[in-house]
């Protein structure tokens, strides 16, 4: 018998055990998912708690649920991989040996990495990217009469990143819902020089935080905060004062991909970026957030990666030659409130552009324009996510690997 | 590919004034770019971040993140700021001939 190990059963983990235990003889293989707890979060959910638009309860299930029959899940801490002895190391004495493993273990935040930050937690200082965070800020806002809203990144590469834009847009659309917006500043403070990484959506996006009266202060890298003045201070010496922070912490890979030796300075697994194999080992790939690819850590991202990654497990195992199969492929909506959302399509070489998706003239979906069909896409994506990405099933007309066809290039 | 005129030499550039190939670097190129960037004289301290960012490029054709700068040692994200005001990743990889860093999509 020979073993596959996955650690971690969110969307990457999830999917890659769906998708290999179809293809792997189960009299030859062994498919074993490693996770810490047994509640998989629909994590776009996160952004509507804040502003009552979901429950908690309405975007968590059970892990094991969406597991395949034939995969073996052990609730279970990992303590490290121990890559020269090919073991998974877990924290109550076990050892789970391995032929192939595939490192699906996410990122988190990591407020701590702030100077100050930790002082105001959850007081003043809020974060959307945790069930816990998202509830604790929707609380808060319910009881806000006026003041300076601070939407921050504290430094890149974030999850997600139109996520803090969309809480921005958010903000500002529930304000002036309930008439309060006259009583609001709302700042979005960025280390990016714009409102997006790439040009073309940047300038979009950047004129519609304009056309929302939502400031924003691109370059800045925070230094620390000081909780009790309730300021944010640059390392250019710039401060930034706030009634409520609601920050988006630095993001980095799980403290067990430390412990076992093989990430970066963010604790991201180096990965080959069009193989998904890892630089350092012939037998691990990694999917999703857990890498230190340049393609955005989204769901989406996750999706168009599986088949390359399930692919070249494969051929890894049969000894063929791996097939640089992934693009960077990324395809989100962005809410921009007003029941309106965006829609961007794009790939590592390949920007967000405006035009037409998936279909060239007819769409039936705009890029990079807001509108209402986004948005309920969006909304329908929910049930897309357990439905037909996790189990591994294609999703109708949306290719892995991104199409030029529909898109212009703005002269 | 558009060219420029840097400490008497020609050099190909990308649309925001980055070095296309490394070959062309020289010391001398990087003390017109960093007087371009604001940055009146090169010190020894300037130069052990932006060698250490060209040794970093080598072997792994990234310019290193400011976490990394910082973690490894070589100067104090504090430090950075103040020796290459503005966006020090960028500013630094600039001045050192590379390739502007990727960063995310």
């Amino acid at each position: 018998m020979r073993h596959l190990v996955i650690c971690g059963a969110g969307t990457g983990g999830t999917v890659a055990a769906n998708l290999l235990r179809k293809r792997l003889d189960r009299s030859e293989w062994s498919l074993t998912v490693i996770d810490r707890d047994d509640e998989h979060y629909y994590q776009p959910g996160f952004l509507f708690i804040p502003f009552g638009f979901l429950k908690r309860e309405q975007i968590v299930k059970p892990r094991s649920k969406f597991l395949p029959r034939g995969v073996e899940f052990v609730l279970a801490e990992i303590d490290r991989i121990d890559a020269a002895a090919n073991a998974v190391r877990l924290r109550d004495g076990r050892t789970i040996p391995y032929d192939y493993l595939i490192v699906a273990t996410g990122t988190e935040i990591q407020p701590a990495e702030t100077p100050g930050m930790l002082d105001g937690w959850r007081d003043t200082i809020f974060d959307f990217y945790t069930p816990d965070g998202a509830e604790a800020l929707a609380a808060k806002l319910k009881g806000l009469y006026g003041g300076t809203i601070v939407v921050h990144i504290n430094e890149t590469p974030i999850k997600c990143p139109v996520a803090p834009l969309e809480f921005a847009f958010f903000c500002d659309d529930c304000l002036r819902r309930h008439g309060k917006r006259d009583r609001f500043n709302i700042v979005y403070v960025t280390p990016l020089p714009g409102a997006f990484t790439k040009p073309v959506a940047s300038a979009v996006l950047g004129h519609m935080l304009e056309e929302k009266n939502i400031a924003i202060v691109p370059d800045f890298n925070a230094e620390r905060i000081d909780a009790a003045a309730r300021v944010l201070i640059g390392f250019d010496g710039r401060e930034i004062a706030y009634d409520i922070l609601v920050t988006v912490p630095t993001n980095m890979g799980s403290e067990m991909i430390e412990r076992s030796g093989l990430g970066n300075e963010f604790r991201f697994l180096p990965t080959d970026p069009r193989t998904l194999r890892s630089k350092a080992h012939e037998n691990i790939f990694a999917i999703g957030d857990a890498t230190d690819l340049s393609s955005s850590k989204a769901g989406s991202v996750v999706h168009f990666q599986a088949e390359t990654l399930a692919g070249n497990v494969l051929r890894a195992i049969e000894g063929r030659p791996l097939e640089p199969g992934f693009d960077g492929h990324a395809n989100c909506f962005v809410e921009t409130g007003r029941g309106r959302a965006f829609l961007i399509d794009f790939n590592y070489e390949t920007e967000p552009l405006p035009g037409k998706f998936p279909f060239p003239v007819i769409g039936p979906l705009p890029l990079l324009k807001p509108s209402r069909l986004n948005h309920w896409s969006k909304l329908a994506f929910r049930w897309i996510y357990w439905h037909l990405l996790l189990p591994g099933r294609r999703i109708p007309f949306v290719p892995a690997r991104m199409k030029m066809a529909g898109k212009k290039r703005p002269a | 590919m558009p060219q420029k005129t840097l400490a008497n030499a020609a050099v190909d550039v990308d649309a925001e004034g980055y070095l296309t190939d490394f070959g062309q670097w020289t010391r001398d190129i990087a003390a017109a770019i960093a007087g371009e960037e604001g940055i009146a004289e090169l010190t020894p301290a300037h130069w052990q971040v932006l060698e250490f960012m060209q040794q970093e490029f080598k072997a792994g054709g990234q310019a290193p993140s400011i976490r990394k700068l910082n973690k490894s040692g070589v100067i104090s994200t504090k430090k950075l700021y103040e020796l290459f005001p503005g966006g020090p990743a960028k500013k630094a990889a600039k001045i050192a001939g590379l390739k502007k860093p990727e960063g995310c999509v």
